[in-house]
């Protein structure tokens, strides 16, 4: 039905990636907010795991487009 | 104890960005709604992998979420007997042996499956109880979601319930069915990746798997079981008595494992309907099977993190607690929430918070979309405007009532919503009541399937038979310790049962049996309406058998099916 689901979801979690993985950077070494996750940088490492997840959804999206044309 | 959660920004900027791209998915899809079929059954077109997904997510609510965890506390790794005998056989056996019929025989929906069948009655007894049930199930996930936006986000009730179905209404009323099952895929993402931090965090934090062993020997052992028991799962349920389940296995196989699960999977509309969406009779037969290969590992995302709070619950270093009701006993459903308060820092919090969010919305969507079908075909086509034979203005119609069931479902769950509100046990109610349903539907369609002889008559009184039996079952027996009458007894005290679990599977093993006794002996008593050739296509003996040459071999369904049975006789072996 009309649309790739694969692009929506590629383009959320990239977008998502980015935006943890640059809240990540920025409050690396913060250790009152990251004395939850006993000091470890959770936003980082998921938000790079979304970013890759992201990219590999629009590779795919991107792929399956130009094997149909 | 303060369970009320401060959000940052950066999760507010999470939650509104995945919102944004579920109305964009509705949006997208307008363009595509031009008839009923399109709107209410996704026009046949989904790829084997997204229904398989949409169809593992639609199980995958957040009450189920919520409930499972919670279960994990209270019954450790016991409860992956939900998944891996509870749900991977039913699931195989209904993608390779009933899909196929549901599929090839063109009904829209399950009612509309036992109409052509079997007989009109049949069909309106089930449609019109699925309709009512799916209503209110909705209105229950619709008010969950708002006591928990009220306590965790200290939002207010009534905005949290309006604005939640607003969303919810937006994207089903502007893409249908595709759009439900377009979000539910996302929304399966969503909730992996969100939660997949809190089982990372929660078994660090213990010290992995060998480490949650460790701790939970001595806090097991007090409650009087093996040491080992909450990271077992068949080892002890050789007795009732040995398990916190309160379950032999016997009980389990065919409680949990025949009647219950094949009864939820195989025969719940919300559920067959996905797969009915999918683009081939391979697409379809491959769509729980897809499905099934997540939801093996589900267990490890929301089982293990409640296993882990078990032990943080028995060590006051950790400073952790869960919420306690008004007889001062914790409640096991705000696990998961509480451990995503525990563990989490702004930023994945968010993503976790939306991940819960996506998952009662995709909910409350899912039975709407199954509600509009049903309403539109078997109730309003079938009793109040049948069909014209003009083509061009019946799909006009039909479309226009599929949209206006989808407001009327929305305003009148929000209606299920309040009620819930008020009458604290609709819940417990309503589950006891799905339970009696299911299970002689399973009876009905299983005997219809691969009995040609079964006939109408029999088939409509093996559902009331089922039915009342259940009932009768239910108000003799109670779970010990049961305060109300809504969980049983309500007719005399003949039999207590060790927990509210056993009861549950054993009113369903009687609710099928009898209405397979009854239904089978009436068959033979009563004249087949039906001629061989309506009967092609929807009875096992009379349709020709599928062959699947064309399709490569790794995506045959047979050979999905054996992976999937292999890999959850291995996780069995492993965690036995």
């Amino acid at each position: 039905m009309g649309i790739d689901i694969k692009l929506p979801i590629g383009l959320m979690f990239t977008i998502l990636g980015i935006l943890l993985t640059i809240y990540g950077l920025l409050t690396n070494g913060d250790s009152v907010l990251y004395s939850r996750s006993m000091q470890v940088n959770v936003n980082l490492w998921s938000g790079l795991g979304m970013l890759v997840f992201g990219l590999v959804m629009l590779f795919l999206a991107y792929a399956q487009r130009k094997s149909k044309k | 104890m303060n369970t009320t959660f401060v959000l940052s920004w950066i999760d507010y900027a999470i939650m509104l960005i995945y919102f944004a791209f579920v109305l964009g998915i509705g949006w997208a899809l307008k363009r595509y709604m031009k008839d009923a079929s399109a709107f209410l059954e996704a026009g046949r077109s989904m790829p084997a992998w997204v229904a398989g997904l949409a169809f593992i997510s639609t199980n995958l609510g957040a009450l189920e979420v919520m409930g499972m965890t919670g279960s994990g506390t209270k019954y450790g790794m016991l409860t992956t007997h939900f998944y891996w005998i509870g749900a991977i056989p039913a699931m195989v056996f209904l993608a390779l042996f009933m899909m196929p019929f549901y599929y090839g025989s063109k009904a829209r929906s399950v009612p509309e499956y036992l109409k052509l069948r079997y007989d009109e009655k049949t069909r309106g007894l089930n449609a019109i109880l699925f309709a009512v049930m799916t209503i209110l199930a909705s209105g229950i996930s619709m008010y969950a979601l708002a006591i928990l936006m009220e306590k965790v986000l200290g939002w207010n009730f009534h905005l949290s319930l309006i604005l939640s179905a607003t969303i919810v209404l937006a994207y089903t009323y502007l893409g249908g069915l595709s759009s439900a099952i377009y979000n539910e895929v996302l929304q399966f993402f969503i909730i992996v990746i969100g939660l997949l931090p809190v089982v990372f965090l929660s078994l660090k934090d213990v010290g992995g798997w060998h480490g949650l062993q460790e701790h939970l020997a001595p806090i097991v052992s007090s409650k009087g079981f093996a040491a080992d028991t909450w990271t077992t799962t068949w080892k002890y349920t050789g007795s009732a008595k040995a398990n916190p389940l309160g379950v032999e296995w016997y009980g389990i196989f065919a409680g949990l494992g025949f009647v219950l699960s094949f009864g939820y999977w195989c025969t719940n509309f919300l559920i067959v309907q996905r797969a009915m969406s999918a683009e081939s009779t391979t697409a379809a037969r491959n769509t729980p099977l897809i499905g099934a290969l997540p939801k093996m590992f589900i267990p490890f995302l929301i089982i293990v993190p409640g296993i882990v709070a078990l032990v943080l619950m028995n060590t006051p270093d950790k400073n952790f607690s869960l919420p306690l009701n008004a007889a001062g006993q914790p409640i096991y459903d705000y696990t998961i929430i509480m451990l995503l308060q525990h563990y989490l820092p702004a930023g994945v919090l968010g993503l976790g918070i939306t991940a819960l969010l996506a998952s009662f919305m995709s909910g409350m969507a899912g039975n709407v979309s199954a509600f509009n079908t049903v309403w539109t075909y078997d109730i309003y086509q079938s009793y109040i405007r049948p069909v014209t034979g003009d083509k061009a203005s019946d799909d006009k119609h039909y479309l226009f009532i599929g949209k206006m069931a989808t407001i009327f479902g929305v305003v009148v769950s929000i209606a299920a919503a309040y009620l819930a509100s008020m009458f604290g046990n609709i819940m417990d109610f309503l589950q006891t009541i799905f339970s009696m349903v299911n299970a002689p539907l399973f009876a009905v369609i299983f005997l219809g399937m691969f009995w040609k002889r079964t006939t109408g008559h029999a088939a409509f009184t093996g559902l009331l038979a089922g039915f009342f039996i259940a009932l009768i079952h239910h108000g003799i027996t109670f779970p010990e310790g049961a305060d109300t009458l809504v969980k049983g007894g309500w007719i005399c005290k003949m039999h207590a049962y060790p927990v509210e679990m056993a009861q549950n599977f054993w009113t369903a093993i009687y609710a099928f049996s009898t209405s397979l006794v009854v239904t089978v002996g009436l068959s033979l008593l009563t004249v087949q309406k039906k001629s061989v050739e309506e009967l092609k296509g929807l009875v096992y003996s009379l349709t020709p058998k599928l062959r699947e040459e064309k399709v490569a071999w790794y995506m045959r369904s047979t050979t999905l099916a054996i992976l999937v049975l292999s890999i959850a006789t291995v996780l069995t072996i492993l965690f036995w």
